[in-house]
């Protein structure tokens, strides 16, 4: 909403200035966007009179002129084509600073003419675009009248947020009561003396809603105007639609526009001459057309409420007027309509025909009932003034709706919920100040009366905000909001724990976090099991599907890093995935992918792509940081099928698959345009069994054993297909003494007979009480050996 | 006698001194004091010596046997030290050479600044609260007192869930101040972090960013609480001693009275300072919770009463960090990630400290 300062001086009685009252606006809930200056810039700028033109004798296309300034005469190069002799303008003398380009106006000599000052054209004074011409003021303004003041410029102008609950706020009346009320004035009551009919309308209006759907339009009025007088509005309403953003058109559509802005009452003008007898609302049915004001053509919606003659549908109730009626130049009777439509219909009609009219906008946030007879007077009287003409008398269908409410409001109420204290006088002060009616009742209780511009004030916290925003937000004292206790206790349950730690954990190992959108592409979530739940209504088709696994995202970044020549990418995310259409319909995932090199290339290390066993590490790791007991998981090979079938596996507790890994399928590649392979691991954080409650934090004593312990390794010649865990495991549990078992080599080749890998295993075992002897670890060498042969036919290898 | 053990004594010194490395030392000292060692032989004679002879011998030939130990130990020391320095120049390798890379990833900005947040609130008694990202439509908004249709519903281009009229992608994280009330009894004191998404997408909008809710209900939170309670939010997260805010009067369905907050800040062409100087950045939409969501959630509005405030997490994280754009945080780019990422042994607490 934007407004000028002297648009707002009509309506408010103040000695503010724009800063103040900027500044206030935003301190009582009508958010300051800005400030445009507006001529307010144009101190120093004032009419000059052009005495002398004559031809700059070195240029074909400019003049020297001879102009008349309060500061005396001066000889002026113009090169606009309109310069005349006589003519006013605006002179900007020497050292003004020219508004379009924030610098002084400098002497300066033209082609061997020195130039005293310049003549304007409206770009350069940053009050229009025009650029071919100077300025011209008309004979009116004498020499030295103020620029602004001989442009009528209405700045400066404000541009006001007005939040979805003050619809009264869009009228330049209501923000000049919100600033009476904040104390900067006192609010002028516009002039809505009847004006006396001088015939009567001739026309009629039917509400032909059905009775259940009256609130449609509750209240329609006609007046018909004659021997109007239509044509260009004068130069200050020109001016101040202007200022605020709109068109002038002619001065019936400048009045309508006035009217909607100066009291948020929206107004609409007919050509009397061409609406075909009387005037009737209803309903549009399905599929029927409508060619507005804007000239184009609406197909309507059944349900929507429009406005016809005999001809059909002329207007689009509250939102925009007909092309076959509208008023033009040649405009001379007039049907002057002031209704009231339902907001929630309204909205939907505008939203649906995609039609942001300044109507729609204040009826879908709700207008005044109280103003809709009294703008019959005020509107007539300003079509009057600025087009002549006789008004006929008021012609009204429905009946004024009646919202005022009472509430009982006790003014404790405001210290409960903010604080504040304010005695008795200042709550009647400022209620009444915003228009509602106060009765006391005694100890701080009132009865009020809301008026019939606040559809939004229900209750008493709408009055406890009222008085908090006028007495001020700054008065409301800052208190510390107090711990029950002085020391602060974990407040993170076992999932947010287990999120904390193991976005940690991995980016320990060097895993870059990411956050990726939670909606990808159809055909990635298709890759990935396939979406569960899509979005109705997508910003673009690539942000459609709630990802089923964040897997997609990270190949996809993948691919994206792998375009900018970042090869090795190592990235992890910890997220939902979507998995049913409903609400909660949803589990907490962590997801790594790595790509290139397992480690960044270095002199000192071989260089490794990372496989599948990088990611199992990573998958690893992260069920190790959320605490989960390692020995709970049982590996099988069967993974999902964006893994490579041979190179991949799951970790499973009881019978839930908490977590994925392995390399992504290369048949991926292509559509995550990723170059070489790519491996990964998903964890399903929710399937994790819940984590028993810490009674005891103690840990077990330490049983480190006082004696040396014995390594020996062992190689085993098994088959090539033969699980390497499972002769790990085995070898592990052969005997008590066994402390510690490692894998160091894994071989298959020269010495090795085809179709069998050589597994080298290093075995240290200790005892508590003793060092152990020759046939201690005989018998370990014995068992470990029959462990592995009876684990997957292991046999030592000679 | 005397004469043969100082002959003894002068060869084998000639022979330390001549020694050149540790095993022409060895030698030479087996050949003195070893099991065969001349030294060895003679002092095997004094056995046979008589005995006023004896005494004296044993107490020279000792002398010499001291000297010659003495001399080995010296010259074994010389050489060792000899050996070192060789071996200490030909070990000699290229410090210049970079050392084997250990990669450390980095966290998110929103990681560590939702951390950052959570750390300070549960100081102030607050606990994390969540919701689904998908909620319905009583969640999102009707418990919220957004009426059917009202404006205020179109002012947050929401996300439709296909084929579930009910189900939006939640637009903001106020979902779990109902979720919170409907689980169980008050007093409540949370905040909850989370996604939140609006179909809208430019410069400064991403369909997807982040939110913490706050919520503090009770019998006796009022507005100066909300005010106390942020203040000491943003001079913790701002790492300042305070913060200047502004609380403007604002429009929330589901706030009475309800408030935006700017925190005051300076902004130069090259940076914006927080905390300082003559312009407003708003951060947050917070207010007193309406007495209907109260009563929506079958709380008596004249018993318990409370406030909830709403932040973006994205935005306070550009603000802290000056990270100038929101749709970079989704573009998962390595060189963003590792740029502006933070180290994950850097836990925020707000005893040592939120960030370095």
């Amino acid at each position: 909403m934007k407004v000028t300062l002297p648009w707002l001086r009509e309506h408010l009685e103040t000695n503010a200035d724009a800063e103040t009252i900027g500044w206030t606006l935003t301190a009582i809930g009508f958010e300051l966007e800005g400030i445009e200056p507006r001529g307010a810039d144009l101190d120093g700028f004032s009419v000059g009179h052009v005495t002398g033109v004559r031809q700059h004798p070195n240029a074909d296309r400019l003049s020297l002129c001879t102009v008349d300034t309060k500061d005396g005469t001066f000889e002026v190069i113009c090169g606009a084509p309109n310069v005349r002799l006589g003519m006013k303008g605006i002179f900007a003398p020497e050292g003004s600073v020219i508004p379009s380009t924030g610098t002084p106006l400098k002497r300066s000599t033209i082609r061997g003419v020195e130039s005293q000052g310049m003549l304007c054209s409206a770009r350069e004074l940053g009050i229009g675009e025009d650029h071919d011409g100077i300025i011209d003021v008309g004979d009116e303004p004498g020499v030295g009248t103020p620029a602004a003041e001989a442009l009528s410029l209405e700045g400066p102008v404000f541009d006001v947020a007005v939040t979805p609950n003050r619809g009264d706020g869009f009228g330049v009346h209501g923000l000049a009561r919100e600033l009476a009320a904040a104390g900067l004035g006192t609010l002028k009551e516009p002039d809505a003396r009847p004006v006396e009919a001088a015939f009567a309308t001739s026309r009629g209006v039917d509400l032909r809603f059905p009775h259940e759907a009256r609130d449609a339009c509750p209240l329609f009025i006609l007046r018909e105007l004659r021997d109007v007088q239509n044509g260009p509005s004068p130069a200050w309403l020109q001016e101040r639609l202007k200022a605020v953003g709109l068109r002038p058109i002619t001065a019936l559509v400048d009045i309508t526009n006035w009217s909607t802005l100066d009291m948020c009452r929206p107004l609409h003008v007919f050509d009397a001459d061409k609406v075909r007898g009387d005037l009737y609302l209803r309903f549009a049915k399905a599929g029927e057309t409508f060619r507005g004001l804007d000239d184009k053509t609406y197909v309507l919606d059944a349900g929507m409420a429009v406005i016809c003659d005999d001809t059909g549908i002329v207007s689009l109730a509250g939102i925009m007027g007909g092309a076959s009626t509208g008023c033009d130049e040649a405009t001379t009777n007039v049907l002057l309509e002031m209704a009231l439509f339902d907001p929630v219909r309204t909205a939907r009609t505008g939203r649906r025909l995609g039609i942001e009219s300044d109507a729609r906008q204040r009826f879908e946030r709700g207008v005044d009932p109280g103003f809709v007879l009294p703008a019959a007077d005020y509107a007539t009287r300003m079509i009057q003034t600025l087009c002549g003409g006789e008004a006929g008398s008021i012609v009204v269908a429905g009946c004024v709706p009646d919202n005022r409410r009472t509430i009982a409001f006790d003014r404790r109420e405001l210290t409960r919920l903010t604080g504040l204290v304010l005695d008795d006088a200042e709550v009647e002060r400022i209620l009444g100040d915003l228009g509602f009616g106060t009765a006391s009742e005694g100890e701080g209780r009132f009865v009020v009366s809301t008026p019939t511009w606040r559809h939004d004030c229900t209750r008493a916290a709408d009055l406890v905000e009222e008085l908090a925003r006028i007495r001020g937000f700054d008065a409301i004292p800052a208190t510390p909001v107090r711990r029950e206790r002085a020391v602060g206790r974990p407040i993170l349950d076992s999932s947010q724990l287990r999120r904390l730690r193991l976005r940690r954990a991995l980016a320990a190992r060097g895993l870059e976090e990411t956050v990726t959108f939670s909606f990808i592409g159809e055909a990635e979530a298709a890759a990935f099991g396939g979406a569960q739940v899509r979005v109705a209504n997508p910003i673009s088709a690539d942000l459609v599907a709630m990802r089923p696994s964040l897997l997609p995202s990270l190949a996809a970044a993948v691919g994206r890093n792998q375009a900018r020549a970042l090869d090795d990418a190592a990235l992890f995310e910890v997220a939902a995935i979507f998995t049913a259409a409903e609400a909660g319909g949803q589990t907490w995932a962590a997801a790594a992918v790595r790509a290139g090199s397992a480690t960044p290339r270095s002199w000192g290390e071989p260089d490794r792509p990372a496989d599948a066993l990088d990611a199992k590490g990573d998958a690893l790791a992260a069920l190790e940081a959320t605490g989960v007991n390692l020995a709970s998981l049982r590996l099988e090979t069967s993974a999902p099928a964006h893994f490579h079938p041979g190179r991949s596996g799951v970790f499973k507790i009881g019978r839930e698959v908490v977590a994925t890994f392995g390399e992504l399928h290369p048949g991926l590649a292509k559509l995550f345009d990723w170059k070489g392979r790519v491996v990964g691991f998903e964890l399903f954080l929710d399937w994790l069994p819940q984590p028993k409650p810490a009674k005891i934090r103690a840990r077990p004593p330490l049983s480190a054993s006082a004696y040396q312990p014995v390594d020996r390794d062992f190689a085993f010649l098994v088959d090539a297909t033969a699980p390497a865990g499972d002769l790990l495991a085995a070898v592990g549990k052969a005997s008590d003494l066994i402390r510690d078992v490692t894998l160091f080599d894994d071989y298959a080749g020269k010495g090795v007979p085809e179709g069998k890998r050589s597994l080298a295993v290093a075995v240290r075992m200790q005892a508590l009480d003793r060092t152990l002897g020759d046939a201690d670890i005989e018998d370990v060498a014995r068992r470990v050996t029959e462990a592995a042969r009876q684990a997957c036919g292991a046999e030592l290898r000679q | 006698m005397g004469d043969q053990l100082e002959t003894l004594r002068d060869d084998v010194l000639e022979a330390v001194e001549g020694a050149a490395d540790l095993r022409t030392l060895d030698e030479v000292r087996v050949q003195a004091l070893g099991k065969k060692g001349r030294l060895t032989e003679v002092m095997r004679t004094l056995g046979s010596m008589p005995p006023e002879e004896r005494r004296g011998f044993g107490q020279r030939a000792n002398v010499v046997k001291e000297a010659l130990e003495t001399a080995l130990a010296e010259r074994r020391q010389t050489l060792e030290a000899a050996d070192l320095e060789r071996r200490l120049v030909a070990e000699g390798i290229d410090v210049t050479l970079p050392p084997r890379p250990q990669p450390l990833g980095r966290l998110h900005p929103v990681t560590q600044v939702t951390e950052e947040i959570i750390a300070i609130f549960a100081d102030m008694g607050f606990a994390v609260a969540e919701g689904p990202d998908i909620d319905d439509d009583f969640h999102n908004f009707t418990a919220l007192n957004f009426p059917p249709e009202h404006p205020a519903r179109e002012m947050h281009d929401t996300f439709f869930v296909e084929g579930q009229p009910e189900l939006v992608l939640r637009t903001h994280t106020s979902t779990v101040q109902i979720r919170t009330m409907m689980a169980g009894p008050p007093p409540h004191r949370i905040i909850a972090p989370g996604r939140t998404y609006r179909c809208d997408s430019d410069a400064t909008h991403s369909p997807m960013f982040h939110q913490v809710e706050g919520l503090l209900i009770d019998q006796h939170t009022h507005m100066g609480h909300l005010k106390g309670c942020l203040e000491d939010f943003c001079a913790a997260f701002f790492e300042r001693d305070s913060v200047p805010l502004r609380f403007r009067p604002s429009f929330f369905p589901f706030t009475e009275p309800s408030a935006e907050v700017d925190i005051g800040c300076r902004r130069t062409k090259r940076e914006l300072v927080i905390g300082e100087g003559s312009d407003w950045l708003e951060i947050l939409g917070c207010g007193m919770v309406h007495p209907a969501v109260l009563e929506n959630v079958g709380l008596d509005p004249a018993v318990w009463q409370g406030f909830a405030f709403g932040m973006g997490i994205d935005r306070v994280a550009m603000l802290k960090y000056g990270i100038p754009d929101l749709r970079t945080f989704f573009e998962a780019d390595l060189r963003w990630l590792r740029h502006y990422g933070f180290v994950p042994l850097d836990l925020p607490t707000t005893y040592a400290g939120l960030a370095r």
